[in-house]
C-alpha cells in the first residue's frame, strides 16, 4: 500500500496531529513502507481463525457498585495546565 | 398513517430514535466515582473518569444487571457474550480521546416498545438493540466570553443507548414512544428518566418520503431533552425537508441540534467533519459473558411492566383501555390506584383518581408521590359514598377540602356536617313542606307536566342543604307526587 | 563504599541482615553511583532525598524486626511508572511537568516489600523503540561503548525500550529496576547490556499506574543483574489488582524457591523457524552453546515448529500502533502536559500533539491511526488479530511437545547509535525474536550467555508456558552459570 500526501494529512488530522507541510512526503514514504511490510500478512490463512481478544485466558471482572473513588478535585485539577473555578479551560467551542 | 400535505402531494415522515438513558448506580461505569446530579463542579470525578496516563477501567457488575434487567422489559434478547469497544474521536468533555461503548456485539439484540396512542389504540416499534457506554463530561460555553469550561462529574457514567427501528410515523408516535420507554424504564428502577436533567437524552433521526417510497436521507437531531422539544424539532425537521426537496434541492446527511429559542433545527459546526470513529475490541477489558442463570434470577425479580398492568387493570377491573393506560402510564399511579381500588367498587375508584384527584394535582403541579390525599384517606372518601353518609355532590365538596387540608373524609364530613340524610321521616317532612308550598306546581305536575319532578328535587335538595339521600329523595317524592 | 554497589540484591539483603552495612550505606552509595554514571544519561530524575529517606524508613523497619522481601534495596524505575509526587514523564515532550497524584500498584508493590527508589530511568518515548533514542531527554549510552567517558570511540545504544533502566543496572548504579516490554523492551535490553531481564506472563503484573503503549501487550518486569535477583524483584512486583481487569487473580509462586538447578529430564523447544536468513554466525553459535550446556545439565532438546513466526513482527506493527493511536488520544493538552496555545480547541489539540510527540510516536500513531480507519480495519487489524492467534496457537501446540523455549534474543550485539535509524523496518527487526512471545502473553526471560567478537554482551532468551516462570527462572539459571560470564562494562560506578 503506498499512502499519499493527500492521505497522510488526512490521517495525521484524524490524529489531532499537526505535521508540517513538508514533512508529508518523507512521512508518506515512511508510512507506505511500513504499510508494504505488514502487508505480507495477506499471505496467512486466517479463514475461521478467530480474532484474538485477550491473552489473558479469564473472565471479564466486576466491581460491586459502591463509590470508592472521587472527591478529590484538587489532586484532578493539579496538573491541569490552565483551570479556572474548579473546571478545566479551553479555547470556546461552538456547537 | 398521518401525512403532511406539501405542495406536491402526502409525505410521509419516518422516525427512528436513539435514546440515551442514564443507568441509576451509586458508582460510574468503570471507576469507583459517585454518580449523584448537582455536584460541585470535577467533584465526582476519579483520574480513571479524567483519563489519567496508566488509569485503568473495572466494569461495575451493578451495570451490566440494569442493562440486562432494561432488556428484559423490552421483551429484548440479552447477548450472553458481547464486547466493549473504543471509539475514538477527539472532544472538549471527553478526556480518553475515546469512548467506551458497545459496538458490533451490544449486550442487549432485539426487543420492543408497544406504543399507546391518544385514541386508544396500540401500536409495536421494533427497538434494534441496547449497549452500555460512558457517558461524556460537560462543556459550559457561558462562563466565560473566549473559554469553554470543563466538568468530567459526568464522565464515566453509564449510559444504555436504546436504539429504535425507523418504525415510528408521527411526532405523535415519537412522543409516545418516549413516553413508554421512560415509563419502562421507571418501572424497571434502571433509570429515573429526568430529561430536565439530562439523565434521558434523545437523538433524532428524521427522513421524509413520498408514501410506498423507499426511506429519504436522514437528518439526525442531538440531544433533544425534551418529549415536547422532540415532537417540535420533528415537525420542524419534516417540513425544513419537504421544503427543500420540493424546491428540489437535496437533504445532506447531517448531524442537527434542536434551538429551543427560536424553534428552529440547525447544522450542528462541531460536527461537520465527516467521523471515523476506529472503533476496535477495548485491550482493557475483556469480552462480557453472562450466566444464563444470572440472566434467569434477573428476570425474576422483573416487576409487572405497563403492559401487563393495563391489560389486567382492563380484565381485573374492568377499566376502560384509556382509563388504564392513564393509570398504568406510571408505576406511583397504577399503585395508588390499585391501593385506593383494593375492596371497593374499581370503576368508581378510578373515576375518583383519574377524574378528581388527577386534576386537582394537575392543576397544583404535584405529582403523585406529592398528593395531600393519601390513597388510604381517598378511598375512605369512597367508603363514605357507597355506605351512603355523602352524596357523591357532597363527595366532591369534601375531596376539595382533603386536597387543602390533607385530613380524613370522615372528619371533614363530622366537621361540617354534611352527612348525608337518609332518615326517612325527616325527608318526608322536608317534601312535605316543599309540596305543600308550591300546591300550583303540584297541580301542574300532576296534569302531567313531568319535567317539573327536577324542579321538586332541587327544592328538597335545597331546603336539606344537598344533605338529603337522593335515591330517597327520589324515591319518597315519587310516591307522594302521585299521591 | 564503592562495592556495595557491585552487590546482587540478594547478596545485599545477605549484609542488611548481617548488619554489614546499612540501607542508608547502601543508598549512599548508589546515590554517588547515579552522579557518577551521569554521561550515560540513564536518568531523567534523580531522587536522592526520596532514596535517603526510604533507605532510613528502611532501617528503622529492619530494626522493629519488619524487614520485606526486598528491604533496603535501591532500585531505579521506569520513567513509565507514575510515581506520586515525582516527575513522570515516559520520556516525552507531551507530559513535561506532570506529577502524578497516585503511584502505581507494581511501584507500591515494591515500596510495600522495602525497596528504595534512586530515581526515574530514561526509555524510549512512550517505551517505543529498540535503541532508546527517541526519548525528549536525550539518548542513552550503553556502558559498554568503547573509548573514554563522555569521548566514546563508538557511542553504543543500551537496547529499548528500557535503555535506561538496562545502562543504570550494568554501571551498577542501581541494584535492579523496573523495566516493562511491550515487544521486547526488557529482554532485548538486558541482552545488550548482559544483564537479566524477565517479562512475566501477561497478567501477572498490574499495568495500573504504568502509561500505556499497547495495552495487549504491555507487561512490567525487573531487569537486574542475576537470576536469582530478577526472582527475587519479580516476586515483589507481580500480583493481583483488583483495579486492572486484565490482571490474572493467581498466588505468586516464591520464585527464588524454584531455582533449584535441576533441570534434568526437561524438554527444551528448539524452534526451528527462528534460524532466521542471515543469522550472523555468533548469534547462531551461542545458541548451540546454550543447547549443549542444557544438555548437559540433563535437559532433552527438542525440535519444535512454530510456523507463524516470520509474522510476528508485521502481527506487532500493525497491533501495538493500533493500540497506541488510541491509548495516546488522551494526551491533549487540556488536563496534564504539555500544552501548546492555538485560537480553537483543535489547534490546541493539533498543535500540543505535533510539537509533544517525537517522530518514532509520531509515526506509530498514524499507522494505527490508519489500519483502524474506515475500510482498513479488517484488512489490517482484524487480519493482524487472527494471525496472532495463529501465532498463539504455534505456541500451545509446540508446549505439548517441550516444557520451555530456548532462543537468542536479539539478532545481533549492541549497535552504534546512528547506526540502522533511517530505516524503520531495519530498526524494528532488533525484536523478531522477543515479538512472538509477546504476542502470545507468554513469559520470557533474556540471560547473558556471552561476549560476542566485538566485546559486547550476547543473551539467550526462554519462553515458558503462561504463568510459569518458574521453569524459565531455573532454566535461566543453569544457563547463567554454565555461561558463568565475567565481562563487565568498561564503564561502571
Amino acid at each position: 500500500m503506498s499512502l499519499d500526501k493527500a492521505t497522510v494529512a488526512k490521517i495525521a488530522h484524524l490524529a489531532r496531529i499537526k505535521v508540517p507541510e513538508e514533512e508529508l512526503d518523507h512521512l508518506a514514504g515512511e508510512l507506505s513502507q511500513i504499510l508494504t511490510f505488514v502487508e505480507q500478512l495477506n499471505e496467512v490463512d486466517t479463514g475461521n481463525v478467530p480474532p484474538m481478544t485477550s491473552v489473558a485466558a479469564q473472565k471479564l471482572r466486576r466491581r460491586k457498585d459502591e463509590v470508592t473513588d472521587g472527591g478529590y478535585r484538587d489532586a484532578v485539577l493539579s496538573n491541569g495546565p490552565e483551570t479556572a473555578e474548579g473546571f478545566y479551560v479551553v479555547p470556546k467551542v461552538v456547537e | 398513517m398521518s401525512y403532511i400535505q406539501g405542495e406536491t402531494g402526502d409525505w410521509e415522515i419516518v422516525i427512528g430514535l436513539e435514546v440515551h438513558a442514564q443507568v441509576i448506580s451509586n458508582a460510574k461505569l468503570f471507576s469507583g466515582a459517585a454518580t449523584a446530579f448537582g455536584a460541585e463542579p470535577n467533584s465526582q470525578v476519579s483520574f480513571v473518569d479524567a483519563a489519567f496516563p496508566g488509569m485503568l477501567p473495572v466494569i461495575n457488575e451493578h451495570c451490566i444487571e440494569q442493562a440486562v434487567r432494561t432488556g428484559l422489559g423490552l421483551k429484548a434478547q440479552i447477548n450472553l457474550h458481547s464486547v466493549f469497544d473504543r471509539k475514538n474521536y477527539f472532544y472538549a468533555d471527553l478526556p480518553q480521546g475515546y469512548q467506551i461503548s458497545q459496538y458490533l456485539q451490544p449486550i442487549v439484540g432485539k426487543g420492543e416498545i408497544v406504543l399507546d396512542l391518544p385514541d386508544g389504540s396500540s401500536r409495536t416499534v421494533g427497538v434494534t438493540r441496547l449497549h452500555l457506554e460512558q457517558d461524556a463530561g460537560k462543556s459550559l460555553h457561558d462562563q466565560h466570553p473566549a473559554k469553554t469550561y470543563i466538568d468530567l462529574n459526568r464522565s464515566g457514567v453509564a449510559l444504555m443507548e436504546i436504539v429504535s427501528e425507523p418504525d415510528m410515523r408521527s411526532a405523535e408516535e415519537a412522543g409516545a414512544y418516549v413516553r413508554k420507554l421512560r415509563s419502562i424504564l421507571r418501572y424497571l428502577g434502571t433509570c429515573d428518566g429526568n430529561m430536565e436533567e439530562g439523565s434521558m437524552r434523545c437523538d433524532v433521526n428524521v427522513s421524509v418520503r413520498k408514501p410506498g417510497e423507499p426511506f429519504g436521507t436522514r437528518c439526525e437531531i442531538k440531544n433533544v431533552n425534551s418529549i415536547r422539544f422532540v415532537m417540535q424539532a420533528i415537525e420542524y425537521e419534516a417540513r425544513r425537508q419537504i421544503e427543500i426537496i420540493e424546491e428540489g434541492g437535496k437533504i445532506d446527511q447531517e448531524t442537527r441540534l434542536w434551538d429551543t429559542t427560536k424553534f428552529v433545527t440547525r447544522s450542528m459546526r462541531s460536527k461537520e467533519e465527516a467521523h471515523d470513529y476506529r472503533y476496535f475490541p477495548d485491550p482493557d477489558l475483556l469480552p462480557l459473558e453472562l450466566e444464563p442463570e444470572w440472566v434467569e434470577d434477573i428476570k425474576k425479580t422483573l416487576p409487572e411492566l405497563p403492559d401487563d398492568k393495563k391489560a389486567r387493570f382492563i380484565s381485573e377491573y374492568k377499566l376502560s383501555p384509556y382509563d388504564a393506560n392513564v393509570l398504568v402510564s406510571e408505576k406511583a399511579r397504577a399503585d395508588f390506584y390499585e391501593a385506593v381500588a383494593k375492596g371497593r367498587d374499581p370503576k368508581l375508584a378510578a373515576n375518583w383518581v383519574t377524574g378528581e384527584l388527577f386534576g386537582y394535582l394537575n392543576k397544583a403541579g404535584k405529582e403523585i408521590e406529592e398528593s395531600p390525599v393519601s390513597a388510604e384517606n381517598l378511598g375512605g372518601l369512597i367508603d363514605l359514598i357507597a355506605d351512603n353518609t355523602i352524596s357523591g355532590r357532597i363527595a366532591k365538596e369534601v375531596f376539595e377540602a382533603m386536597f387543602e387540608t390533607g385530613e380524613k373524609a370522615a372528619d371533614i364530613v363530622e366537621k361540617k356536617g354534611l352527612r348525608q340524610v337518609t332518615d326517612t321521616g325527616a325527608i318526608e317532612a322536608s317534601i312535605d313542606a316543599v309540596l305543600a308550598a308550591n300546591a300550583d306546581k303540584v297541580a301542574e305536575f300532576r296534569s302531567g307536566k313531568d319535567k317539573l319532578f327536577g324542579f321538586f328535587v332541587g327544592q328538597v335538595m335545597k331546603a336539606t342543604q344537598g344533605k338529603a339521600n337522593p335515591a330517597l329523595v327520589n324515591e319518597i317524592l315519587t310516591t307522594k307526587l302521585k299521591g | 563504599m564503592a562495592e556495595l554497589t557491585h552487590l546482587t540484591m540478594a547478596g545485599a539483603l545477605d549484609g542488611l541482615a548481617k548488619k554489614e552495612f546499612t540501607a542508608v550505606e547502601l543508598a549512599e552509595a548508589h546515590v554517588k553511583a547515579v552522579e557518577t554514571i551521569r554521561p550515560l544519561n540513564a536518568f531523567i530524575t534523580e531522587t536522592p532525598d526520596k532514596a535517603l529517606e526510604m533507605a532510613k524508613a528502611s532501617d528503622a523497619r529492619r530494626a522493629k524486626g519488619e524487614a520485606g522481601p526486598m528491604e533496603g534495596l535501591p532500585i531505579a524505575v521506569k520513567d513509565l511508572f507514575c510515581t506520586k509526587g515525582v516527575l513522570t514523564t515516559a520520556a516525552s515532550h507531551i507530559l513535561d511537568g506532570f506529577k502524578p497524584e497516585y503511584e502505581s500498584t507494581v511501584t507500591s508493590n515494591l515500596w510495600r516489600d522495602g525497596a528504595v527508589m534512586l530515581g526515574k530511568v530514561n526509555l524510549d518515548e512512550f517505551a517505543m523503540g529498540s535503541a532508546n533514542i527517541t526519548s525528549h531527554h536525550g539518548n542513552v549510552i550503553s556502558p559498554w561503548s568503547p573509548g573514554e567517558v563522555g569521548n566514546w570511540s563508538r557511542q553504543l545504544v543500551p537496547g529499548g525500550s528500557s535503555g535506561g533502566s538496562a545502562a543504570a543496572v550494568a554501571a551498577r548504579a542501581a541494584l535492579g529496576a523496573t523495566g516493562t516490554d511491550t515487544g521486547g523492551s526488557i529482554r532485548q535490553p538486558a541482552a545488550f547490556t548482559g544483564i537479566v531481564g524477565i517479562k512475566p506472563t501477561y497478567g501477572r503484573c498490574s499495568r495500573w499506574g504504568v502509561v500505556a503503549f499497547a495495552s495487549s501487550l504491555d507487561q512490567a518486569g525487573p531487569m537486574t543483574r542475576t537470576v536469582e535477583d530478577a526472582a527475587i524483584m519479580l516476586r515483589s512486583m507481580c500480583g493481583f489488582d483488583p483495579k486492572d481487569s486484565t490482571s490474572v487473580d493467581m498466588p505468586v509462586p516464591d520464585f527464588r524457591a524454584a531455582l533449584t538447578g535441576d533441570i534434568r529430564g526437561l524438554r527444551v523447544g528448539i524452534p526451528k523457524e527462528y534460524r532466521v536468513e542471515g543469522m550472523p554466525a555468533e548469534i547462531a553459535a551461542i545458541w548451540d552453546q546454550g543447547i549443549e550446556w542444557l544438555k548437559a545439565a540433563g535437559a532433552e532438546p527438542v525440535e519444535i515448529s512454530l510456523p507463524h513466526t516470520k509474522y510476528a513482527l508485521a502481527t506487532y506493527y500493525i497491533v501495538a500502533p493500533a493500540e497506541a493511536s488510541s491509548n495516546l488520544a488522551r494526551y491533549d493538552g487540556v488536563r496534564f502536559g504539555l500544552r501548546v496555545e492555538g485560537g480553537s480547541l483543535k489547534d490546541l489539540y493539533e498543535n500540543t500533539r505535533g510539537a509533544g510527540f517525537g517522530k518514532e510516536v509520531r509515526r506509530r500513531i498514524l499507522i494505527g491511526t490508519y489500519v483502524l480507519s474506515a475500510g482498513y480495519y479488517d484488512a489490517y487489524y482484524n487480519k493482524a488479530r487472527q494471525v496472532r492467534t495463529r501465532i498463539k496457537w504455534d505456541f500451545d501446540e509446540a508446549f505439548q511437545r517441550c516444557d520451555v523455549i530456548l532462543t537468542p534474543t536479539a539478532p545481533s550485539t549492541a549497535f552504534a547509535i546512528g547506526e540502522k535509524m533511517d530505516d524503520p523496518i531495519q530498526m524494528y527487526l532488533n525484536d523478531v525474536f522477543t515479538v512472538p512471545a509477546s504476542l502470545a502473553g507468554l513469559p520470557g526471560m533474556s540471560v547473558p550467555a556471552g561476549i560476542g567478537s566485538d566485546g559486547l554482551p550476547l543473551g539467550l532468551q526462554l519462553l515458558g508456558r503462561p504463568f510459569d516462570e518458574e521453569t524459565v527462572l531455573r532454566v535461566g539459571q543453569v544457563i547463567e552459570k554454565a555461561a558463568a560470564v565475567t565481562a563487565t562494562p568498561p564503564f561502571m560506578a
